[in-house]
């Protein structure tokens, strides 16, 4: 049975889920952060998660952004293979959704319409997404707004097969390191193993859409989430990087097949404020 | 420790601050971050143009030149980089936190040489941005990334100095009531960063 998914439903949602997402945290990041600040060392992580709170409190009552960087939208458009989409371009569809929220939700517009010539476009669009066809007849929607001082400590590692897992640690722990107070931490380490140059970072960006609380059901994997996470919040970088235990709330990985050659790796990093909304429709 | 400092901030204050002081800023800050900073060299590699053109002007008088070309006074001043969201109706600014500070190196020196005394953003600097700080008696402060709303509630007034046509990174002028930083780099050079994780890895 084919069911039908309207485009002009899926502008509304996309408009709600900008605002939603830009000032009130999921609820698993929301008790990672609590549960970060109850077991920080440091005075002065202490005192910061503690402003995080207050930030978060704020921004929910009085709805100010989270965050002044209110993001590039970035969207996972994941279409049930049984649904036919009606009216508009779904493309069309999802950026006026962006528009609309960022401009009626007062959120930053922090987009610019070409990378070398600079100008913004004034609405955030276009988004950047990601469209996947999936089994079913449901669409499912991941809105994730990504701020930039994170992203831009993002990498990807080209691997070699003989550098193997403890390769992987290694870049890992470098890019953490590296990212330090850039990132604003307590940060979300997001990480994709295998598959290509562009489909490790792929996965390393689903991770970070992923639930904090949620780890991965392959055991190896599962190990080294834990291990990782374990391993970054002994670096001292600390809320805020002003030195603490609290550098990181969670270290995602996803993995995928990939070339007898190759051991790509990619390292999305995100801070405290790891936005994702996610609507099924 | 926690020090109530009210601008301009002049060397007098600076070597009163130390990294890892609690800061408590009232008075008038300048907001400017990636693009106002390239237009403001821009202006001024338009006066030094002219300066080496005519070779007339002397060392003091092509700085009083330089001084003149940027938008707001720049002795003593304070710039937070920063980009807001839109405010909402009765609010001075929307949500108001720090951005990446390293992406204004380039730009910092020149400006602290110029007369700026702080700067206030978040993340690392480059050993060049920490030279001039220490050349110029200025200090670099960090304001808690991610927590623009908390920190907007300091901001009383916000108004439009210039470059309008930039949106979220036109340079804006605030006035703000014991606004929240930590110092991270003195004029002495020293480097909260740097110790502060130290003191926590294991």
């Amino acid at each position: 049975m084919i069911r039908r998914v309207s485009t002009e439903e899926i502008t509304n949602h996309i408009k709600e889920m900008c605002i939603e997402a830009n000032h009130y945290l999921s609820e698993d990041m929301e008790k990672a952060l609590v549960s970060a600040a109850a077991r920080e060392q440091s005075p002065v992580g202490k005192k910061i998660l503690g402003q995080l709170q207050e930030n978060l409190d704020i921004a929910g009552k009085e709805m100010i952004p989270i965050c002044q960087d209110t993001g590039m939208a970035v969207v996972f458009a994941e279409i049930g293979q049984d649904v036919h989409l009606e009216g508009g371009l779904l493309e069309d569809a999802i950026n006026e959704g962006v528009r609309l929220g960022y401009l009626e939700g007062f959120l930053r517009k922090s987009v610019v319409g070409d990378p070398i010539i600079r100008e913004n476009t004034k609405d955030n669009t276009p988004a950047v997404i990601h469209y996947d066809i999936v089994a079913g007849d449901k669409v499912k929607l991941t809105l994730a707004p990504k701020g930039f001082g994170s992203e831009n400590m993002s990498r990807v590692f080209m691997l070699k097969p003989s550098d193997g897992i403890e390769g992987v640690k290694d870049a890992i722990l470098t890019a953490v390191r590296d990212a330090g107070p850039n990132a604003c931490p307590p940060m979300v380490v997001g990480v994709g193993i295998g598959g290509t140059f562009e489909k490790c970072a792929l996965l390393a960006k689903k991770a970070l859409a992923r639930r904090v609380d949620e780890r991965s059901p392959v055991l190896y994997v599962r190990e080294l989430e834990e291990e990782m996470l374990g391993k970054i919040n002994m670096l001292g970088i600390g809320p805020g990087g002003l030195g603490g235990t609290a550098t990181a709330l969670a270290v995602n990985i996803n993995t995928y097949p990939t070339h007898i050659a190759g051991l790509p790796v990619a390292i999305n990093i995100c801070c405290h404020v790891n936005r994702h909304v996610v609507r099924v429709l | 420790m926690d020090k109530y400092i009210n601008t301009p901030i002049n060397a007098e204050i600076t070597q009163g601050l130390h990294a890892g002081d609690y800061v408590y800023i009232s008075g008038t800050i300048y907001v400017a971050r990636d693009a106002a900073h390239k237009r403001m060299a821009e202006a001024l590699d338009r006066v030094e143009k002219d300066f080496n053109g005519d070779g007339k002007l002397g060392q003091e008088e092509l700085s009083h030149k330089l001084r003149e070309a940027l938008p707001f006074p720049i002795v003593d001043s304070a710039i937070y980089y920063m980009g807001p969201s839109p405010a909402r109706e009765g609010k001075p600014i929307g949500s108001a936190g720090p951005t990446t500070a390293s992406r204004m190196d380039k730009y910092a020196s020149r400006l602290l040489d110029l007369g700026q005394k702080a700067m206030i953003g978040k993340g690392k600097r480059a050993p060049e941005v920490i030279d001039g700080i220490v050349r110029n008696q200025a200090v670099y402060f960090a304001a808690v990334g991610g927590a623009g709303a908390l920190l907007s509630k300091c901001i009383k007034k916000s108004e439009l100095v210039c470059y309008g046509d930039l949106g979220a990174e036109a340079i804006l002028k605030l006035e703000v009531q014991d606004f929240p930083v930590i110092v991270v780099i003195d004029r002495d050079g020293n480097n909260l960063y740097e110790f502060a994780a130290r003191e926590y890895a294991k």
